[in-house]
């Protein structure tokens, strides 16, 4: 059912790209590069390269108008409403960016000397100082890429604790069944078995099922909260204290921080350990899937075993401790990566965090959770929520109000493609059936949730009324390209373009 | 607030249809005792000039790598970057979107996905790549790990050519995993021999090439061997601008490829955030980690992509998923494919080149300083100079830092419990570094020395 209505295949401002390999023209370079002299082999083992890479050749404004075709495909923060939740997708300031390009922070090598580096320890300082402060927790391990890398860092740190104490057969870590795929899975990488806890039909933990499971053989629980049904652990100070009576750790995955910023001290709910995404609570690009950071806070009793490196306060400086030796008596359980830590993305969270100041941050959490209430309370009669109010910083419903209709969650989410709006989450958590999560963040105006309010309630009428679902099965119909083949591209993987391949 | 829209009208209006008294009503679930009323005893928010007057103060304190003769690398490489891969890297369609989970509306970063992994296969030589891991330690480490799945066996052998943080990153993601690690000692002159050591408990043997000391070793007897005894050769590769001009790890036998992409595209950024290339033999896809992009039809029969072989990952397998990476570095890659395209074939050949007759250069001209000499007999932009046996290279570094010349990096900062590495000073260069900046460093070491 291909239209055909231009000679050309492109609509106006959607215009068909090739890939660059399509576009090449041997000898054609888009970088002027000085002419260099003969290559002394010698130098080279007699290893230098045989046969050709096969790289296509582009000039600039080829290249530029490449990648601006591309991004043109693409729907961001920028474009317009992204509520997807549990993935905090708010404006991202572009002061942070220009922050991130001064020269005289980005362009710093990490071997560089120290006394040669003090603003960029600082930036790290600063930051790790306002981290420790939001959270009242006492250490934070800068160096961890993303969350899951800071998930695993943390209970990195737990193993090495209960080594240390003589401890290692706790080996069960308590995860409960609506929690993030990457809790079993790090767990999993700290040689952890994982034993799953069942959630109430009130959307949080069953406090009696993990006490039930708490055992000389657990390490930790870890939990979120608020949780991934956007639903604040009412009893996780009753949670906390059976973890800790049973000589176990409280690890707490910090996705949605973001909803409680200056409003609680994650300290004060009993926590040993939790990553910080900045790239969500504190606002970094996502950029297309990364990169991210995931500070560790941790407490007291984990602290010396933060992995290296770190910076202290030596005399009148900061110094950057890159060994154990020079460690101050700490016993670090290792390095999670090379160098200092995701730099880049703690400039634009510092910009972030020091324009918003804690009265901004508290400000933050506050409008993001008065936002996902709004949206619960207007679509609450259309579509069914999942569980009863109020909800933290997102809005989670199910998949009744689409009952009969033939309609499905992701059918519904695809015809939201052709409204001008980005889906929210779906299938997730896996604790209600065809969830459908969304994230409004505090950067959203009303109008753009009355908006997006009345559009939604306007699909799921059209649903309940029946006969629609084909039509919501075409959807979306104004994108660069519809519904793909995700059978095909799993059976048959073609993973790379080849020469002479026909794509 | 300037990123905040609401005024206080649209919040009562919002909580009068909530039928909210309070904004403090809607926290009711949170224990009372665990409730802050105030906001956190730390700065206020500021204006845009006065963020960027506290950040320009911390910019102010640092001696950028630009701003003075410049030969540090020892992993990390200072490339220039072409203009128009920071402008485009700033569009916000790039810049503002999340994984590329709808695809319909993500054509943009799945597509130049598709192109980087496709790029990266031919350089390493290796027949695919995923769609990027956090860094090129981080890709190490995965790389010991999906070895160990793809042979079962449970060693890891770790040559003295690997960057000691690959080294300390994946000695630590092992750690816990019941898999061994064996490390050899740092190896300055390449001259380590791995041949014997390869046993059949063997998962893999890593090595970096170049190596961290800058020596170029033929890798295809240590892969004969390594298939003999049913191990993996993975080989590290830390600037891949070095693919332009060395014969890829793919034609002398390598089973898995991992690098660090940050030299093309990115700048140094103090050393994050970084980009993890990792490639493979097609017959290993399925135990490869991270995300990857793979092309597929729409619904009108038209090319397009979409993430795939997901079922590899943390989100459907959980704790038994190949890895619990979840993100990718999406921005860092689109900052290397967009370099890389801009350079093409025959501009990344030419830079090779360039960086590797710069490196002759600086060694020819060293040759006027009296007791220091290159070690090895190969390298490609970057090499371990011997600065004479009493001599402690970190003392050097730190005079000619006096001198405003950011002279290489001392191998004792990797190190510190190696004596005999003392007199040794990592030098790198590439296309940035001008005759002037040789002969400052050749003048300042003269003198300190």
């Amino acid at each position: 059912m291909a239209e055909t209505t231009t000679f050309s295949g492109n609509r106006a401002l959607q215009i068909e790209e090739p890939l660059i390999f399509e576009l090449g023209s041997a000898g054609r370079v888009g970088v002027d590069v000085a002419d260099a002299p003969p290559v002394d082999e010698d130098r080279l083992s007699g290893l230098r390269r045989k046969a050709p890479i096969g790289l296509p050749d582009l000039s600039e404004p080829q290249v530029v108008r490449h990648y601006t075709r591309l991004s043109q495909k693409n729907y961001g923060i920028d474009t317009g409403f992204y509520p997807l939740g549990s993935c905090t997708m708010k404006h991202n300031p572009r002061l942070s960016e220009k922050m991130a390009r001064l020269p005289g922070l980005v362009d710093l090598h990490p071997f560089q000397p120290q006394k040669t580096v003090q603003g960029a320890l600082e930036v790290i300082d600063t930051l790790a100082h306002w981290l420790k402060g939001l959270t009242g927790m006492p250490a934070v391990a800068m160096s961890p890429a993303a969350g899951a890398h800071g998930e695993w860092c943390g209970l990195m740190a737990i193993r090495a604790y209960h080594d240390d104490h003589g401890e290692n057969h706790r080996r069960r870590v308590l995860v409960p069944e609506s929690a993030h795929g990457t809790n079993p899975a790090s767990a999993a990488m700290c040689g952890y078995s994982v034993d799953p806890v069942p959630a109430t039909d009130r959307g949080r933990v069953d406090v009696a099922a993990l006490k039930a499971k708490l055992g000389p053989d657990v390490a930790c629980i870890m939990v979120t909260n608020p949780n991934t049904c956007g639903l604040f652990e009412d009893e996780i100070l009753e949670i906390a204290e059976a973890t800790h009576a049973a000589g176990a750790f409280f690890y707490c995955d910090g996705a949605n921080y973001n909803a409680i910023v200056g409003r609680v001290k994650v300290a004060d709910l009993g926590v040993d350990a939790m990553h910080i995404n900045l790239h969500k609570t504190f606002s970094t690009p996502h950029g297309g899937g990364g990169p991210g950071a995931g500070p560790t806070v941790l407490s007291e009793k984990l602290a010396p075993y933060a992995p290296l490196p770190f910076v202290v306060h030596d005399g009148d400086g900061l110094r950057m401790v890159e060994h154990p030796e020079s460690s101050g008596g700490a016993k670090p359980f290792g390095r999670v990566k090379g160098y200092h830590g995701q730099f880049g993305v703690f400039i634009r969270a510092l910009a972030y965090i020091l324009s918003m100041g804690s009265d901004g941050l508290r400000q933050a959490s506050s409008d993001a959770v008065l936002n996902a209430n709004y949206l619960l309370a207007r679509l609450g009669g259309t579509l069914t929520p999942s569980f009863e109010g109020p909800c933290m910083h997102e809005a989670l419903f199910d998949d009744r109000f689409l009952k009969d209709s033939g309609v499905t969650t992701l059918d519904f989410a695809k015809a939201l493609i052709d409204e001008g709006f980005h889906p929210m989450t779906m299938y997730f958590p896996l604790v209600v059936h065809g969830a459908l999560l969304m994230e409004p963040t505090e950067t959203e105006s009303k109008e753009t949730l009355d908006g997006y309010v009345e559009v939604v309630k306007a699909l799921a009428a059209k649903a309940a009324a029946g006969g629609a679902a084909d039509e919501f099965k075409a959807a979306p119909k104004y994108t660069p390209r519809r519904r793909l083949d995700e059978t095909q591209a799993a059976r048959s993987p073609v993973l790379r373009w080849k020469p002479g391949s026909n794509a | 607030m300037r990123y905040l829209p609401h005024t206080e009208a649209d919040r009562r209006a919002m909580l009068a249809a909530i039928g909210a008294k309070d904004v403090d009503s809607l926290f009711r679930d949170v224990p009372a005792a665990a409730r802050l009323d105030q906001p956190i005893d730390l700065p206020r928010g500021q204006s845009e000039m006065e963020v960027e007057r506290a950040l320009s103060r911390m910019a102010a304190k640092n001696l950028s790598a630009g701003s003075v003769p410049f030969f540090i690398g020892a992993g990390l490489y200072r490339h220039h970057v072409p203009a128009s891969v920071d402008q485009l890297l700033t569009r916000g369609e790039f810049l503002t979107s999340y994984t590329p989970y709808q695809p319909e509306v993500s054509q943009g970063t799945l597509q130049y996905l598709f192109e980087f992994q496709s790029q990266v296969a031919m350089l390493t030589g290796m027949e695919v790549a995923n769609a990027s891991m956090y860094d090129g330690a981080t890709a190490c480490a995965e790389a010991a790990v999906m070895a160990a799945r793809v042979t079962k066996r449970g060693k890891v052998i770790l040559s003295g050519s690997l960057h000691p943080h690959w080294r300390e990153t994946t000695e630590t993601t092992l750690k816990y995993t019941g898999l061994e690690c064996e490390t050899l000692a740092p190896d300055p002159l390449a001259m380590e021999d791995l041949m014997g050591r390869v046993d059949s408990r063997t998962a893999c043997v890593i090595v970096q090439n170049p190596g961290f000391f800058g020596g170029i070793k033929d890798l295809r007897p240590l892969a004969e061997e390594c298939h003999a005894e049913g191990a993996l050769l993975v080989v590290a590769v830390a600037d891949p601008v070095s693919f332009g001009l060395i014969e890829p790890p793919g034609a002398m036998g390598a089973d898995i490829v991992v690098a660090e992409g940050q030299s093309l595209g990115m700048g140094l950024q103090f050393g994050g955030p970084g980009l993890g290339l990792f490639a493979t033999r097609d017959k290993y896809v399925r135990q490869m980690p991270g995300r990857l992009a793979g092309q597929t039809v729409d619904a009108d029969g038209k090319r397009g992509f979409v993430l795939t072989l997901s079922t590899r990952e943390q989100h459907i397998r959980r704790e038994k998923a190949t890895s619990n990476i979840c993100t990718n570095s999406g921005l860092c890659a689109l900052a290397f494919t967009m370099h890389l395209t801009l350079l093409g074939e025959t501009g990344l050949v030419r830079l090779a080149e360039l960086n590797h007759a710069l490196a002759v250069r600086l060694e020819t001209k060293l040759k006027r300083v009296k007791g220091v000499r290159v070690l090895g007999n190969s390298y490609f932009n970057e090499f371990a100079l011997y600065l004479g046996e009493d001599k402690d290279a970190s003392e050097v570094v730190d005079a000619l830092a006096e001198r405003g010349i950011l002279g290489g990096v001392a191998a004792s900062r990797f190190y510190p419990e190696w004596p005999e590495l003392r007199p040794i000073l990592l030098l790198a260069v590439t296309e940035t570094t001008t005759e002037s900046d040789m002969d400052a460093l050749v003048a300042a070491l003269t003198e300190v020395l």
